[in-house]
């Protein structure tokens, strides 16, 4: 029998980075696929291009064994190939009958609204999750809304269903639900595409698993096949960088930055502290909640419980101000939102906020100028013309600037979260190093990276954060990527 | 942006504007040719007619400003009509009451007391604002109201002036309360101030770090929060300051130009000066260019009014065909 | 005094009640309307003309609902083609309803009006406005036409992934809140005032925005507000027609403080009622 959907010979560059060469990969009639693989590995992109978001630079796909070109998600949906995403198109002031009816097709112009909850209902049952219809979908648990999400797609009549990790958002008890779900619809012939970091899950639920690794799909295992230490192997494999790679011992100081049993909406009794010297590697898969400690010590939130600690004083209720004033330094996961103002230019933005260039009712232009020409130079980076607006540069560029910026500044703790995301491969060697340097020079660093050769290159110590808890914490001689990756995805 | 491209911009989409009024008046049967013509005769032909445009000018640079700095850290106000008569009413309650100062305190005091007038009314949503309760555009409208009955309540009652005829107004205020006047012509002190509150905002926004700051909470205020610049003192002190330069243009209204307070303070300069903050952006020659501009377009409305009998309203229409034309040249679809 | 200050609250909402309704239905597209106030100065002007000039209030009131409609779409090619700051595009029809009605409205100042006959002053627009109510709430809830129409206004996104045709949605959305404002003025200017005056709404287009929010988006919700709101202004009379001494122009203020008022009582919970999407011109991928 013809396989529901298959892609052969993806091929899918984005600049220099190769996201997806993939040989072949498909999805059965009645099928659980699992797409497991690290953040990075590709998954997303390959599923986007099957949903029509991205078009493939090389190779075919077929649904239902014709060879077909999609080319928007609109006409993914005509020939029934759904997506869920993690974050769901649920409108949330409407209720879940509205929003299932609004994705129904060839809805009639006066709802008959008892013919299409009975309908619904019907659906519902046979895939195990009753629902009550009348209820604001926004007042439902994520799990809840999930669900409003798959039945969404079914009622739309699609046949194959393209899970973005679903159980990221779900709470463990509700896990169940969603596999009781998933065999439910491949019970009924419905094609499944899993894609998860998660094993536990994909071991429980799926037919297949097909794990990738850098854009590639390194193998497929029947469920049966696979074990739980296999998988992780071929996730993870990589090699550990040799100790001496990070210098010699660096002489660390008191505690410059410390968190005390804080709690926030995303972090849960967070305790962990950074040296004058020292450097913090933070691991964790994306949303384990690095956003919020970032917001947390770079002061744009408080701690509902717990103190905050900068240099032993209860920073707790600071101000940005205060604490920026304090010496701390903060580039976050998105500089361009959040860090710098487009419409000024490169020199405008490094003044904001610094007392320092304060001369008289102006700005002392010229020392600007040679403060980030000194940052930049310490960076390596080539400096843009500074009195281009920072809208007009590239991303690479903005971060650039936002990095020399923050590091210019000869901060006493510097929080970077995926400070070399996006950069090319000199401009991230040269931001490790800077970061080293700062550290050599005693400044507290916390780095939070998706790459974990990358923190075990830099960090003095390593934590791993999972769903805003500290899940392990590890030194420099225990540092393997199998034990930092099972602490991640959380593999009892 | 080329100054050239703007210019030439500007004056396609003036000549659009102007062209879909005539046509319009055209079709209620007025001569929108003609009153073209009588108003550049006005204008250009008799000291009355010139000098009105700048009598004219001084409110509107004014109440274009109560628009222009707030709208530079990203807020709304419309409201600069209801603190134009705010302002006024301050003025007058202070020259009044103060009638019997020496006249070095009482100019001063009048001029003070219409900046706090209209700041306070101003104030009113800036506080709504960031207590987030409301948006301030629909708060300074509500406002925009309440001011004249304010005035009207006044006028009528505590401040009528019993030697008065027909109308209700408040007794004359006292010579040592008015601005100078230009001998001959309506022309007075009140331009003065506002260009100079004109060049005042020019350098403070282009040369000072506090004009830094305020383009980078209106670049983008989340990121100018992150970077700890205190947003909200911002919004407090724009709101405060272009409430009080409307202020200013009642009190110059009330002081100069009428010698009292009467129940119209302002033929829509509140209006007038959000289309001209508008349409001009930030630069200072813009504001002052435009405003300019808003005054011929008054005395078109007036010289209609006059020789056509067509209500002096009829100029929005004008005005509103100078911003669609904008708003939509921006981006086509 | 109390049956008498009902029916006069009755007659002085039901224009609120008009314009609210109006303003509901676009905001639920998404789309914040500040000129209301020009399209209800215009279909006050054109319901005088073309009744002074029929001599028939019914066809004025027709006219008036027509180039309600019309006016309202210079607006709409702003806000929904041109994706243009929709305050900023309020406030221009404000000023050209300002305009046009003025120009309308001019040959008749002063002149005699034919107004709508009432029973009770309860006139034809005063009956017709709770089943309207009634009607537009089916319409938002129990039609397709309606789930889009909300689904724009929440999500633009989702509801251009179910295939919802924004455009065509928010442009009917404005004809018809123009078409609904236009007869809020008809009636201020044939079944209340029975006269054709420069600006005559006094500020009720706005009163009407306020009221919106104070309804939480809701026609139901409306009806109240405009009770509450059109007796505030109908105390005014009641109250000097009883020898209370306050001053008319103190009572003219409490719509707008009453209004203000009420802003902080919405709320945070109020907002949040808010259609999710409403004020934000869509950019997004289409």
């Amino acid at each position: 029998m013809e396989p529901l959907i298959e892609a052969r010979h993806i091929v899918k560059r984005f600049g220099e980075l190769v996201a997806n060469e993939v040989e072949r990969f498909e999805v059965r009639t009645g099928e659980v696929h699992g797409l497991l693989g690290e953040n990075g590995a590709g998954k997303t992109t390959l599923s986007k291009i099957l949903y029509g978001f991205y078009q493939p630079d090389a190779g075919e796909i077929r649904v239902g064994g014709a060879l077909v070109r999609i080319a928007t998600p609109a006409q993914a949906r005509s020939l029934g190939i759904g997506m869920v995403f993690q974050e769901f198109s649920i409108v949330p002031a409407l209720s879940v009958f509205e929003n299932i009816a609004l994705f129904m097709r060839a809805l009639p112009a006066v709802l008959p609204r008892a013919a299409l909850e009975r309908r619904i209902a019907e659906v519902a049952d046979e895939l195990g999750m009753p629902m009550a219809l009348e209820v604001p979908a926004g007042a439902l648990s994520a799990g809840a809304q999930q669900k409003i999400e798959i039945l969404k797609q079914v009622l739309a009549g699609m046949r194959v269903l393209i899970l973005d990790e679903p159980t990221k958002v779900l709470a463990p008890q509700e896990l169940t639900g969603l596999f009781g779900t998933l065999a439910a619809l491949r019970a009924r012939g419905y094609g499944v595409v899993l894609i998860t970091h998660k094993l536990r899950e994909v071991l429980e639920v799926a037919d297949r698993i097909s794990v990738m690794r850098k854009g590639r799909i390194v193998a497929v295992q029947e469920r049966a096949a696979a074990t739980e230490a296999g998988l992780l192997a071929l996730m993870f494999e990589g090699r550990v960088p040799l100790a001496d790679a990070r210098g010699g011992a660096r002489s660390m100081g008191g505690k410059a930055l410390e968190l005390r049993g804080v709690s926030t909406d995303a972090l849960q009794q967070l305790s962990l502290h950074v040296r004058e010297g020292e450097i913090l590697g933070v691991a964790g898969i994306a949303g384990s909640g690095q956003r919020e400690l970032g917001a947390l010590i770079a002061g744009s939130t408080r701690p509902r419980r717990g103190t905050r600690l900068l240099w032993g004083e209860d920073a707790s209720r600071w101000s940005i101000a205060r604490i920026r004033q304090s010496g701390v330094a903060f580039v976050p996961e998105n500089p361009l939102e959040i860090a710098c103002v487009g419409e000024l230019s490169v020199a405008e933005n490094f003044t904001l906020g610094e007392r320092r260039y304060r001369s008289g009712l102006g700005i002392d232009w010229p020392r600007v100028h040679a403060d980030a020409q000194a940052a930049f130079a310490r960076l390596g980076f080539r400096p843009p013309p500074l009195n281009a607006a920072l809208r007009t540069l590239s991303g690479g560029n903005v971060q650039r600037v936002v990095m020399a910026r923050e590091l210019g500044k000869q901060p006493r703790v510097i929080v970077a979260l995926y400070p070399t995301r996006g950069l090319d491969v000199r401009s991230a060697q040269a931001v490790r190093d800077s970061l080293r340097a700062c550290a050599a020079q005693g400044a507290a660093v916390l780095l939070v990276s998706e790459e974990l050769e990358e923190l075990f290159e830099l960090s003095d110590r390593l934590v791993v954060l999972r769903q805003g808890r500290l899940a392990g914490e590890f030194e420099p001689s225990a540092f393997a990527p199998e034990a930092v990756g099972a602490a991640m995805v959380h593999v009892h | 942006m080329s100054t050239d491209g703007t210019f030439w911009r500007a004056a396609w989409i003036g000549l659009a504007a102007f062209t879909a009024f005539g046509l319009i008046l055209g079709i209620a049967g007025k001569h929108p040719l003609q009153a073209y013509l009588d108003t550049g005769a006005y204008v250009l032909g008799s000291l009355e007619g010139f000098t009105e445009l700048f009598v004219r000018m001084g409110p509107l640079v004014m109440a274009a400003l109560a628009v222009a700095i707030p709208a530079r850290i990203g807020l709304f106000n419309v409201g600069g009509e209801g603190q134009i008569y705010m302002g006024a009413l301050f003025a007058t309650g202070a020259a009044l009451h103060l009638a019997q100062a020496p006249s070095w305190l009482l100019l001063p005091a009048t001029i003070a007391a219409g900046f706090i007038g209209g700041a306070i009314w101003a104030l009113i949503p800036a506080l709504m604002r960031v207590a987030g309760v409301a948006n301030e555009a629909i708060t300074t409208l509500l406002l925009n109201y309440v001011a004249p009955l304010a005035v009207a309540y006044q006028i009528f009652g505590p401040w009528r002036s019993p030697e008065s005829s027909s109308y209700p107004q408040s007794p004359r205020l006292a010579e040592a309360a008015t601005l100078p006047v230009l001998p001959n012509t309506r022309l007075h002190a009140g331009l003065l101030i506002a260009l100079a509150c004109l060049a005042v905002f020019a350098y403070v926004f282009h040369r000072t770090r506090w004009g830094l700051e305020m383009r980078a909470i209106g670049g983008n205020r989340t990121a100018s929060q992150h970077l700890g610049l205190p947003v909200r003192a911002y919004v407090l002190l724009c709101m405060a300051l272009g409430g009080g330069i409307a202020g200013l243009a009642g009190m110059a209204e009330v002081s100069a130009i009428q010698g009292r307070l009467v129940a119209e303070v302002s033929p829509g300069y509140g209006y007038m000066g959000f289309l001209v903050a508008w349409l001009a952006g930030p630069s200072a020659r813009a504001i002052a260019g435009m405003a300019l501009l808003f005054a011929l377009i008054s005395s078109v409305g007036d010289i209609l009014q006059i020789t056509q009998r067509v209500p002096f309203a009829v100029v929005n229409i004008l005005m509103a065909a100078i911003l669609f034309s904008v708003l939509c040249a921006g981006r086509r679809r | 005094m109390i049956a008498a200050l009902l029916i006069a609250s009755v007659a002085a909402g039901t224009a609120l009640l008009y314009a609210a309704l109006g303003e509901i239905v676009g905001e639920r597209a998404g789309i914040i309307n500040l000129g209301v106030e020009g399209v209800m100065l215009v279909g006050a002007a054109c319901a005088c003309a073309v009744g002074a000039m029929s001599g028939n209030p019914y066809f004025g009131v027709l006219a008036a609902a027509l180039a309600g409609a019309l006016i309202s779409l210079v607006f709409a090619y702003a806000v929904v083609d041109c994706a243009a700051n929709q305050l900023a595009a309020g406030l221009s029809l404000l000023l050209l309803g300002l305009g046009v009605s003025a120009l309308i409205g001019n040959p008749f100042v002063g002149a005699v009006m034919p107004g709508l006959p009432s029973l009770a002053r309860m006139d034809a627009l005063v009956a017709l406005v709770l089943p309207l109510t009634a009607l537009i709430a089916w319409g938002l809830w129990a039609t397709r036409w309606g789930l889009q129409l909300r689904a724009v206004g929440e999500n633009p996104t989702a509801a251009f992934a179910a295939g919802c045709n924004r455009r065509r949605l928010q442009y009917q959305a404005i004809a018809l809140s123009g078409m609904l404002s236009a007869l809020a003025g008809a009636h201020i200017a044939l079944g209340v005032a029975y006269t054709w005056a420069e600006g005559m709404t006094g500020g009720r287009g706005f009163i009407a925005i306020a009221l919106v929010m104070f309804a939480r988006w809701n026609p139901w919700g409306a009806v109240a507000g405009a009770l509450v709101f059109g007796g505030a202004e109908a105390s005014q009379l009641q109250l000097q027609a009883h020898g209370v001494d306050v001053s008319p122009f103190v009572m003219n203020m409490l719509p707008y403080l009453l209004t203000l008022a009420v802003l902080p009582l919405t709320g945070k919970r109020g907002r949040l009622a808010a259609p999710a999407a409403l004020g934000r011109p869509y950019r997004g991928v289409e």
